[in-house]
């Protein structure tokens, strides 16, 4: 039980692992997979989930004790939205089926996942999506799924999806929604790249034709899937790790290394600028540190939602400052072929990539705008938009 | 020092000691000086209450937070005392709290010894008995210390926080540092006109005053650079508290206030400035709490800690303060409601101890950016 497990005994544990299975001699998978079977994949995940039912403030402590043995680890940017999005749906809306299929080859890294939810007409208004799923009069149960997702990160390489579809047309909008497990190598499945500002195809088009998903498959009632979604977006948003960032530990780090190396580049509205952002920086992770605090205190604050908004905004203006510095070397772009990447790599490429993809953080996962929508709602209490598609039918609704 | 090291692993949260302190400033203050007393007594040319002050320093024996228990004080820290300067910062009560209680005990502090007269004046200052600000600039920044230590005792401040609350004033020459009472011969303590009402200045001139000499120049610069950077850090506090009144009352307005039958706070151009605001407020909360426990721990990170904090709080604190008025319209113009004393001292707040400029130049120096 929880209130038993301490710091010592995982780190216990951690060393035993280490014992069994030494890094030096143990494949990566293999040690992966043994890591997971001893519950030390994610500590606060139930007993035969990869977890201890232990606090989440002991992962840290975990991840500490591998990485000084030089373990390997799950590559937690590649499979970003199997770990941040779906694992803790599929945890607390999953059959124990589904969680023992799912969560394993997932963490280990085996299977990639991606998230099938915005459509060409539905983004920020996600609840509008068009996407249907039609029960087979044939007796089978199975879900037949038709419709278009858009900007799907990975689908690429993904071997499994979350996705959100549209069972019942007729009652309003958000209570007609159901949330489905899609396996992308499907027949129906077509993933097409669609190549964004940086030049690369990083998200696709995901086009979902005559797709049959068997009932199994199903996470959560029926019609009650923005009720699960809405679990896989507050994850989405509020994904902060439990490791302590260091100073100058973001892109700000990368800038101001460049004006410690390159006196040449200095100027005073430059110094200016440079100076706010660090101190805005510096300030940002503190914030970050205050939240990670609350959080291993039991006291979660709503500071989670604000994160995002600042960050992306310190990107962007950072990024934005990095360009201008180098000056001509700001000019030149590495590479404009088209290059299908399976992780976004900000600080492994230029400074031109970093300005136009830091772009797409004010976007991906929520709007700023819309994060400040729910912000000055949920946090301050301030009065809801007027709204008319709240009773309407779907089908009712303009599109 | 380089950028990446952090000497000291920082608790940002608020202890349960320090809410239960929280609770005790707020509710004198809600009981002693809401905002009609505060506008009443600034227009009465009486500011400081007395009583009030009386049971801040020692009925709550907030006066002696900074000081150990041997030499007559609490022997709490920093930490605690920003918790009661936040409580000022929202209340904006007229109190010698972070000129005496903080900045003229920091550099008695560091210059007291067994049988020195520091000793016995801190003593004082603690248990609320006597009032003490250091004599020079409140625009004066931490860095700017040192050459302040020039002159003799015949000299005019101006501009000088608090002075027309003091007993004593602390005064910096080029032979050392003064304890100079402001009763005695020679001594002059002129009110100024302030900007912000509710922190009186005044124009301090010595002409053939006599005083105590605490301490040689060498010593005294090290005490009054460490005075000014616990003032400076600590004044984060100040500016989260008045940031944070500023914007929990302008939800509280724009919620109520109607125009074309909605609640103005439903238009959205005003929600996200509001939240905007708030995520400004949650991140000062941050970067106050690391400098108050950098203080607190003595830690080498102090130095940056507190010119963070300074440099990021000024601007956050005027934010609020400008949107305050913005956003309550013609309300917030007048004289009648309070966000204009709310504006005033974050106007005034962030030249104090040095400017967000002067501290983001500190920065610079600290952790090797530095200028062409
Ligand atoms: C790099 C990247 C990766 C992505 N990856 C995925 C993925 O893997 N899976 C997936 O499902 N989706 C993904 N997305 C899609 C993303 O979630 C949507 O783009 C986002 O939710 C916004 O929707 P939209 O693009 O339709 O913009 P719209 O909703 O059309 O918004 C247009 C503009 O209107 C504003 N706006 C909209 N509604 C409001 C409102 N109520 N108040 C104020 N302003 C408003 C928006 O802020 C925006 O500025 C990704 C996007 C990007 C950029």
């Amino acid at each position: 039980m929880s209130a038993t497990i301490d710091a010592q005994q995982v780190r216990r544990l951690a060393r035993e692992l280490l014992a069994a299975h030494p890094p030096a001699t143990t494949g990566r998978t293999a040690f992966l997979e043994a890591r997971f079977d001893a519950g030390l994949a994610w500590v606060h995940y139930p007993v035969g989930l990869g977890g201890l039912d232990a606090p989440r403030s002991l992962q840290p402590v975990v991840d500490a004790e591998l990485a000084a043995a030089g373990a390997p680890d799950n590559d937690p940017r590649r499979i970003g939205i199997g770990l941040g999005m779906a694992a803790p749906t599929i945890l607390g809306f999953g059959t124990d089926e589904q969680k023992k299929r799912f969560l394993r080859p997932l963490w280990v890294g085996e299977e990639v996942w991606c998230q099938l939810f915005s459509e060409p007409g539905a983004g920020s208004d996600l609840a509008a999506l068009a996407t249907r799923a039609v029960r087979d009069e044939d007796g089978s149960g199975d879900w037949v799924v038709d419709g278009q997702k858009v900007w799907t990160s990975s689908a690429h390489v993904a071997r499994w999806a979350i996705l959100i579809a549209r069972t019942d047309p007729d009652v309003p909008k958000h209570r007609g929604i159901s949330y489905f497990i899609c396996d992308m190598t499907d027949p129906g499945v077509e993933v097409r790249p669609l190549r964004q500002i940086t030049g690369e195809a990083e998200f696709n088009e995901v086009f979902l034709t005559g797709v049959r998903i068997p009932d199994s498959r199903r996470l959560g009632p029926v019609g009650d899937g923005w009720k699960v979604a809405q679990t896989t977006l507050m994850n989405e948003r509020v994904s902060i790790g439990g490791a302590r960032i260091p100073r100058e530990g973001g892109m700000i780090g990368t800038v101001a290394k460049t004006w410690r190396e390159q006196p040449a580049l200095r100027t005073h509205d430059l110094h200016r600028r440079l100076l706010t952002l660090w101190v805005e920086a510096e300030v940002a992770r503190l914030t970050g540190e205050r939240l990670r605090q609350q959080l291993v205190a039991g006291q979660p604050g709503p500071e989670g939602s604000g994160m995002k908004l600042a960050f992306a905004r310190l990107n962007q203006e950072i990024s934005g400052l990095e360009v201008e510095l180098l000056g001509d070397e700001g000019l030149l772009y590495s590479d404009w072929t088209l290059r299908r990447p399976e992780l976004v790599d900000f600080t492994g490429r230029d400074a031109g990539y970093r300005y136009l993809r830091s772009k797409g953080n004010s976007i991906e996962g929520g709007t700023s705008e819309v994060l400040l929508n729910i912000v000055a709602e949920r946090v301050l209490g301030l009065p809801v938009e007027p709204r008319n598609d709240k009773d309407a039918a779907w089908k009712d609704l303009a599109r | 020092m380089t950028a990446q090291t952090e000497a000291h692993a920082p608790d940002l949260l608020y202890s349960e000691a320090e809410e239960d302190l929280r609770s005790a400033v707020r509710s004198l203050l809600a009981d002693r000086a809401d905002a009609p007393k505060v506008l009443a007594s600034i227009e009465s040319d009486t500011p400081y209450d007395q009583r009030l002050w009386d049971s801040l320093a020692s009925g709550i024996g907030a006066a002696g937070l900074l000081v150990p228990e041997k030499l007559g004080g609490q022997g709490a820290s920093h930490r605690e005392a920003a918790v009661v300067i936040e409580e000022l910062g929202r209340s904006v009560a007229p109190a010698p709290y972070l000129t005496s209680s903080v900045v003229a005990t920091e550099v008695l502090l560091a210059l007291v010894t067994d049988d020195g007269p520091a000793g016995e004046l801190l003593a004082g200052l603690a248990a609320g008995r006597k009032v003490a600000v250091l004599a020079l600039p409140f625009a004066t920044a931490p860095a700017d210390s040192a050459r302040a230590l020039t002159g003799t005792l015949d000299r005019t401040v101006t501009g000088v926080a608090d002075a027309v609350a003091a007993d004593v004033l602390l005064v910096p020459t080029g032979e050392g540092l003064y304890a100079v009472e402001t009763g005695g011969d020679g001594v002059g303590v002129q009110p100024l006109v302030a900007l912000d009402l509710t922190r009186p200045l005044a124009a301090v001139t010595l002409s053939g005053a006599t005083g105590t000499r605490l301490a040689e120049a060498g010593p005294a610069a090290a005490a009054v650079t460490r005075g000014l950077l616990a003032g400076a850090g600590l004044l984060a506090s100040e500016q989260l508290g008045v940031a944070e009144w500023c914007l929990t009352e302008t939800v509280r307005y724009t919620r109520e206030r109607h125009q074309f039958n909605r609640p103005v706070g439903s238009f959205q151009s005003l929600k996200h400035r509001m939240a905007q605001l708030w995520l400004e407020v949650v991140s000062a909360r941050a970067a106050a709490r690391n400098a108050a426990d950098a203080l607190a721990a003595g830690s080498p990170d102090a130095p940056l800690a507190v010119a963070v904090a300074q440099a990021y709080c000024s601007t956050v604190a005027v934010h609020a303060a400008e949107e305050c008025v913005q956003l309550h319209g013609g309300i917030g113009m007048t004289w009648e409601h309070p966000a204009h004393l709310y504006l005033k001292r974050a106007k005034a707040d962030s030249i104090a101890y040095g400017s967000a400029g002067r501290h983001r130049d500190a920065v610079a120096e600290l952790v090797e950016l530095e200028a062409p």
